[in-house]
């Protein structure tokens, strides 16, 4: 599924600092639940990895070796060593691990240029963490964790195709 | 006849476990497997708890030290064997002639598998392997019909695993040196077949472009399906023609044929894809399962369910029904 630009254009005009500290808040409680979600990377944890949505106007940049998160506009240069592009849906599906990197590519759905090493590092490291971005999100909203989880779940539910969110 | 699961991670063994697996086949994070790829396979701690894991439910763990020896470099190779012997693995599954040797005289109890690696495709290769190292059973390679499996099966005195369903190599396995070729790296020496060091894609226009190397392997127009950027699934200029000199970009399916497999003597049938993520293992090994005992069009309808996970999203009967071109 393809976010409607009627929901991402409004981002255009958000500032880049009020997105990036709300996803630093979401990459810091993943950080914090998942200590060894890098582990896998061994010595690519020293390289940059650039993540553009497909159907968002931003990009995201990730330092393993800090660990940081930056976010920035598609215009600017991301300055990684590696990028993926796809629908935002198909990112957040391979954050969890929902969905097959190589099924995605053999379907076009995603792009991958750079180092191509490092990036399958990172894809299988991510695959191995059991990321579950509704629980994630749940423990950040104190007293609402039960209800923004179970909100987040549904929207997961009807965002992904019914073979992707099936097995777990 | 046992379903053989792959895993590259230990959330993917955990999905084949709970999927339906008989046995999870798996490597150490090292080049002594044939899918040494960056952020892939286990150290011994992730292998004692994923052996415990399967133990629980009854499920084999096989474990995969199939590429060759580098000569000087040997000692790599016996601590994996000593490590996986010690961890209590189910079955080694090797394809070097010294590292079986090793194996069988230093565990003479550990049960040994010939790999697909050691391209054992004849009866009297694969009659070696049974009296010289004791294997119990051999992974035959994709290049042989399904009556030349039953021929063989008759004059052997060890159980057959064949390949059904992924990544198709149409090579003489374990001899294939395309990867070489291109790279100096190969899945024989270095457990990688094009090695993602090696690999490149760039966007010209519409096209993906695929490069291994200093070769463009492919340029896929807008709206083909993609596949790996290996040399035998590459699109060549070949005197007028340009096109698939070796194979199409397609995965492996042979499902359909089981009960010709099982009439043929095949005891054990094995799912490729240690390289893939956890949800292509749930997926595969759920359905593969539920397909071992459904019949005629309901079997075809859950395999059809498969295709667009598959290499260039096209499956294909390979070599068990080869129709030469």
């Amino acid at each position: 599924m393809k976010i409607p630009p009627m929901v991402s254009a409004p981002l255009h005009f958000v500032p880049i600092p009020l997105i990036e500290r709300v996803t630093r808040i979401v990459f810091s409680k993943v950080l914090s639940e998942h200590p060894d979600l890098f582990a896998r990377l061994g010595t690519y944890r020293e390289k940059r990895f650039a993540f553009r949505p497909t159907d968002l106007p931003v990009a995201f940049v990730v330092d393993p070796s800090r660990p940081s998160l930056s976010v920035l506009r598609k215009s600017d240069d991301a300055k990684a060593d590696c990028t993926v592009e796809a629908k935002i849906v198909h990112l957040l599906s391979l954050l969890e691990g929902r969905c097959d990197a190589d099924a995605l590519f053999f379907a076009r759905e995603i792009t991958v240029t750079g180092d191509m090493e490092a990036m399958l590092a990172l894809r299988n490291a991510l695959d191995d963490s059991l990321i579950d971005l509704p629980t994630e999100l749940g423990k950040l909203a104190g007293p609402f964790a039960s209800l923004v989880s179970k909100a987040a779940a549904g929207v997961r539910g009807r965002v992904l195709p019914q073979e992707q969110h099936r097995w777990n | 006849m046992e379903l053989i699961c792959p895993a590259g991670t230990p959330a993917a063994f955990r999905e084949a476990v709970d999927a339906g697996a008989d046995a999870v086949y798996c490597g150490f994070n090292d080049e002594t497997n044939a899918r040494n790829f960056p952020g892939l396979n286990f150290s011994r701690e992730e292998l004692r708890n994923s052996i415990a894991y399967a133990r629980q439910k009854g499920v084999q763990t096989l474990v995969a030290l199939n590429t060759f020896m580098r000569a000087g470099s040997e000692a790599l190779w016996y601590q994996r064997a000593a490590d996986a012997v010690a961890l209590g693995v189910d079955a080694l599954i090797v394809a070097d002639f010294g590292l079986m040797a090793h194996v069988a005289e230093t565990y003479p109890e550990q049960r040994l598998h010939a790999s697909v690696q050691a391209s054992a495709s004849n009866v009297e290769a694969i009659r070696f392997l049974v009296t010289a190292f004791g294997v119990k059973r051999v992974v035959l390679p994709r290049t042989l019909t399904i009556p030349d499996i039953a021929r063989i099966a008759r004059k052997i005195d060890c159980e057959i695993e064949v390949f059904v369903f992924g990544g198709l190599c149409v090579m003489a396995e374990g001899r294939c040196s395309l990867s070489s070729y291109a790279t100096g790296k190969s899945p024989n020496m270095n457990g990688v077949c094009s090695p993602a060091t090696h690999v490149r894609y760039r966007q010209d226009g519409g096209e993906l472009v695929s490069e291994l190397g200093d070769y463009t392997i492919n340029r896929f127009p807008p709206g083909e399906a993609a596949g790996y950027p290996t040399l035998c699934k590459g699109r060549f200029e070949v005197g007028d023609s340009h096109g698939y000199a070796f194979e199409d970009p397609v995965s492996l399916d042979i499902m359909d044929h089981i009960d010709a497999l099982r009439e043929a003597g095949v005891s054990a049938l094995k799912v490729e894809g240690r390289q893939r993520g956890k949800a292509y293992v749930a997926e595969v090994v759920s359905t593969l399962r539920r397909s071992l005992t459904a019949q005629g069009a309901e079997r075809q309808a859950l395999l059809s369910k498969l295709r667009h996970l598959s290499e260039g999203q096209k499956t294909t009967s390979g070599a068990y029904e080869k129709r030469w071109r």
